[in-house]
């Protein structure tokens, strides 16, 4: 028989301690959705339910493009300027298009809080390219003129 | 009763799906279902023979047949290094520690790839029934999906398809009535390239930065929690179904003796015929490029074709005749790559093509090791500057020199692999490069330092719809007049010469 130890911390077992550190890209995903982006007090919060520092998870936050240490606009508009979307002369003239039309650039959310314009790395649609994402929609095969209808569409939505 | 009339070749018949150019040459072994079946209804993928490879494995087959039969195909990894996937298994199967993970990596990043999308959305139960079958191999009882978050609709698909296997017994306790007991979670990334290297993606899936480590040791051997881990890519599960199905042979007879089976490509850039294709290994680059694709669009002559994505290499027209298969193409100076194939026409300049996936693979560095950190950076200051027509006759050298140190210093793949556009660009089109730093000209008209939009005379008929599109206001001129464009203020957008309905404005 093996002895069994008196008191079993967490930090006797890793693998607990791990499972519970894995939550973590999950925890801040659910923060970000309820609180919009990782505010101090968003991160504070998933550091407590974790028993992660707040360093610690700052330093994973920051990592990733997805998290958002930045107030994010209602709708994040992200072009992306991925090499096929480049070459059918998406990318920078969409970019510079948008940026255009909601007087912001890219990283920078009107002041509405309406829209945030982003660049993003390949959006995986390049056999219909140019693309674009809002929030979690994918629209493909992206033209000047599609781009004020989506803009004015959304425009009109609360 | 008969009819009288009889039946006539249509004219406009929609042709035979095996018909078409495009999917003629195809052999679909990972992409089989995609498109045909519903992937929200696992009825229709287990009505395709779905779900029997993984009964015959558990209850046929021992372990060690099964990564037999896996390591009798040669299947090699087809996430981009192409290792033997049965040496894997077979690895991770000898590993003593407990317990054993199973890792499907779906962190697709290369720019001009969207297969494991695919297979994702349009046939996750493949991937599902390869990864169990690969822990029944290895003896593991818990596997990992690292999809990227950009996949919405690829995880939407997972989780529906992970549920109903579990209802139907696929995944769960005493698999088959055995017991192997096997459950599966997906984990979403978060926008981080490096993340697709096998030691980052494991620190990710442990909620920590995706920063890679030193290897050995390999994941086979401590991978997830420092435990025995096999990570393979999207592609390769969903082949191994059919492989422990129809048998090694089968599968080895498709393809070449030392790469087997098929390859997907994503077919993108300068072509007629966009979208992904599954082919044998072994198909030369023309023929997937002219056969399949339908050629270069608009009668322009194509200039070069990369595959293997940001990390791999651009080969040319000489080079067409290359079969495709993980030896051939790292022979002839590109890489296999996770199977991204970027075709671009004359009208694209190699040194900024090249700078395009530097500056993707540099801005992607974590900035754990410095060749790759500050070597990315390097890199790419010498190619704006030669972009810029700033280049010095030394710096082509600088180039050679900066991409060794990093190809051979570098922690992980993204660094060692972040020169090879350059150093393949530079190999194939040093004229070019020479044409930038020598004579301040851009062979293919599209460095703007190196450019000037002109007015030609003749042609213009004072429209002055130029003159009001021009985001910059570099253009002036009255109304029927000749316009004129001042270098000094012209930012080089092009979008005169898209107006201009005259063709009256040129590069030079």
């Amino acid at each position: 028989m093996v002895a069994t130890s008196p008191i079993t911390t967490q930090t006797d077992n890793p693998l607990q301690d791990g499972r519970k550190r894995a939550m973590l890209l999950a925890a801040l995903y659910i923060a970000q959705e309820q609180f919009g982006w990782l505010s101090e007090e968003a991160i504070q919060r998933v550091a407590e339910r974790l028993n992660l520092t707040v360093g610690q998870v700052k330093s994973t936050a920051s990592f990733y493009t997805m998290f958002k240490l930045q107030p994010q606009g209602k709708y994040r508009i992200q072009v992306c300027e991925g090499l096929s979307c480049y070459l059918v002369g998406g990318a920078e003239p969409i970019i510079n298009y948008i940026a255009e039309k909601l007087g912001i650039q890219p990283g920078e959310t009107t002041p509405d809080g309406k829209f945030t314009l982003e660049v993003v790395q390949c959006l995986a649609a390049c056999g219909t390219a140019p693309a674009v994402k809002v929030n979690d929609e994918l629209y493909e095969n992206m033209t000047f003129s599609a781009i004020d209808q989506l803009l004015e569409r959304l425009q009109q939505e609360n | 009763m008969e009819s009288p009339v009889q039946p006539q070749p249509n004219p406009l018949t929609i042709p035979s799906y095996t018909d078409l150019p495009f999917y003629r040459k195809q052999v679909r072994i990972a992409l089989r279902n995609c498109g045909i079946i519903n992937p929200e209804r696992i009825e229709e993928y287990i009505e395709r023979g779905g779900y029997l490879a993984l009964a015959k494995a558990v209850t046929e087959m021992t372990p060690d047949e099964v990564i037999g039969v896996m390591k009798d195909s040669k299947l090699r990894g087809r996430g981009g290094a192409g290792f033997v996937t049965g040496i894997k298994w077979e690895f991770a199967r000898r590993s003593p520690a407990k317990p054993k993970y199973v890792i499907c990596n779906a962190d697709e990043g290369d720019p001009g790839a969207f297969m494991d999308r695919s297979i994702l959305e349009g046939d996750p139960h493949s991937v599902i029934e390869g990864m169990a079958i690969a822990a029944y191999a290895i003896g593991s009882e818990e596997g990992y999906i690292y999809c990227r978050a950009e996949y919405p609709l690829a995880i939407a698909h997972l989780k529906i398809a992970i549920q109903q296997a579990r209802e139907f017994g696929f995944l769960g306790k005493n698999i088959f009535g055995t017991n192997f007991s096997f459950d599966l979670y997906i984990k979403e990334g978060a926008g981080a390239f490096v993340c697709g290297e096998e030691t980052a993606l494991m620190a990710s899936i442990e909620g920590r930065r995706g920063e890679p480590r030193p290897r050995p040791p390999f994941p086979a051997v401590s991978g997830l929690w420092n435990k025995p881990s096999n990570v393979n890519n999207v592609k390769s599960y969903a082949m191994t179904p059919q492989i422990i199905l129809n048998g090694a042979e089968w599968f080895a007879s498709i393809g070449t003796e030392s790469s087997p089976g098929t390859a997907i490509f994503a077919l993108t850039g300068k072509i007629n015929h966009t979208g992904l294709i599954e082919v044998p290994m072994g198909t030369t680059l023309r023929e997937i490029i002219y056969d399949i694709g339908g050629g270069i669009p608009g009668g322009k002559q194509f200039k070069a074709v990369q595959t293997g994505g940001p990390l791999g290499g651009c080969l040319p027209a000489e080079a067409l005749d290359t079969p495709v298969d993980f030896d051939s193409l790292v022979q002839a100076g590109a890489t296999m790559g996770s199977g991204g194939m970027i075709v671009v026409d004359e009208d694209t300049c190699m040194v900024e093509f090249a700078k395009y996936f530097l500056t993707f693979a540099s801005a992607e560095s974590c900035g754990k090791c410095v060749p790759c950190r500050i070597g990315g950076r390097r890199l790419l200051e010498v190619l704006t500057r030669i972009g810029n027509g700033e280049g010095k006759p030394e710096d082509l050298d600088e180039i050679e020199y900066i991409s060794r140190n990093m190809k051979e210093a570098s922690l992980c793949a993204l660094g060692q692999l972040t020169p090879g556009p350059v150093m393949a660009s530079l190999r194939f089109f040093r004229s070019e490069y020479e044409a930038h730093i020598y004579d301040k000209k851009c062979p293919a008209k599209v460095c703007r330092g190196l450019i000037t939009y002109k007015v030609i005379e003749e042609n213009c008929t004072g429209c002055m719809v130029c003159k009001r599109n021009c985001p910059a206001g570099a253009i002036s001129g009255e109304k029927r007049q000749v316009h004129y464009i001042d270098p000094n203020i012209c930012e080089r957008c092009g979008i005169c010469i898209e107006v201009c309905k005259f063709d009256a404005i040129m590069i030079e």
